[in-house]
């Protein structure tokens, strides 16, 4: 049985993809078999940041409706052997996506993978809740900043009433807290808000905090999931928060500004 | 912290105003999370309805429900005006 989990927001542009693409990619360089699949159909672009936009053949929608087989559908990765990516359809309508045929390919694919990502589209609609209706956990990824922050709050309380855990009766769907663009320099300043401020509203269990870097940006400018940089930051928080959500114990980092010179705090505004 | 930074921190902590905002909404929201859809619309009608008697304003009528495990009470709160 595969563990399904769901990466998820409410408010979009807080880095959804960058984090499905990331945590997918280190769960697969683990040697978990993992599959990626991108729920944002008539929006796709989760092909653009794995790097894989010009392999796209089939889609999730054409698997639903029978017109093409998981397999043809699977794209594998070029990078890391066990990950794969099911791409969402670019032309149909989002309620193409239907709770029966869903569940119909996630129970195909969980009896060959370990582990499956779904990258949910932005808002509380027919697509984000099918993306995390059969989510065993939820990785909330939110900014620092106002909107995103109280968006997560709403995503969290359809996770805790519209899941299939949750109409089940069963145990909750685990969720935890992905904090991402963090500048802990702005922070420092009072400019923004602290993952103390954000953990104590949103009151659910810190994944990670992944720093506000220009490499994310860079990364996706050539369709590389930021954590394979693993010499920047941004890749190494994604690889701590993978780990966490393996069970390893791994004490956060990038949370505190870069000590600087007298000079350039007195006149630079530290 | 800079002794610059001292003079500038007090105008322009928005963090912290950002943190306040942000904790009366989402409680506000997580209130009414767990209301039935209805709720309004049977807000509005009960008070369609007593004010065919007595003239009360919006805020005089007060609609909540508690859950618990075996049943749901609706609690009507009604404040009739002074005579």
């Amino acid at each position: 049985m595969a563990r399904i989990i769901v990466v998820t927001s409410g408010k979009g542009g807080v880095g959804k993809t960058t984090t499905s693409a990331s945590i997918s990619t280190g769960l697969a360089k683990r040697g978990h078999k993992t599959v990626v699949i991108d729920f944002d159909v008539g929006l796709r672009n989760l092909d653009l940041i794995m790097n894989c936009e010009r392999r796209v053949v089939y889609d999730f929608v054409n698997v639903i409706q029978g017109e093409a087989s998981l397999n043809q559908a699977l794209i594998k990765d070029k990078r890391v052997e066990t990950l794969y990516i099911l791409p969402a359809s670019q032309t149909r309508e989002k309620e193409a996506l239907t709770r029966e045929g869903v569940e119909k390919v996630i129970n195909e694919l969980s009896q060959t993978f370990d582990y499956i990502v779904c990258d949910s589209p932005a808002g509380i609609e027919h697509g984000a809740q099918m993306a995390l209706y059969y989510a065993d956990e939820a990785i909330v990824v939110t900014n620092p900043e106002v909107s995103s922050v109280r968006d997560s709050d709403r995503i969290l309380g359809i996770l805790q009433s519209k899941s299939r855990r949750a109409e089940m009766g069963q145990d909750p769907v685990k969720e935890h807290l992905l904090l991402t663009r963090y500048n802990p320099d702005r922070v420092d300043r009072g400019e923004m808000l602290s993952v103390k401020d954000v953990e104590e509203i949103l009151a659910i269990p810190l994944l990670g905090v992944i720093p506000e870097s220009q490499v994310v940006l860079n990364a996706s400018n050539q369709g590389l999931p930021v954590i394979l940089e693993e010499n920047s930051d941004a890749g190494q928080a994604y690889d701590d928060a993978v780990a966490r959500l393996l069970g390893e114990d791994r004490e956060h980092r990038f949370m505190t500004a870069q000590k600087k010179g007298f000079f350039s705090r007195m006149f630079k505004g530290g | 912290m800079s002794f610059l930074d001292y003079f500038r921190s007090k105008k322009n902590n928005t963090a912290s105003v950002a943190k306040e905002r942000l904790q009366i909404i989402v409680a506000h929201e997580r209130g009414q999370r767990d209301m039935p859809d209805y709720l309004p619309q049977l807000q509005q009608e009960l008070l369609d309805v007593i004010r065919k008697y007595v003239q009360i304003s919006d805020d005089m009528v007060q609609v909540d429900v508690d859950r618990n495990e075996s049943c749901s009470v609706l609690e009507l709160n009604v404040t009739l005006p002074e005579k």
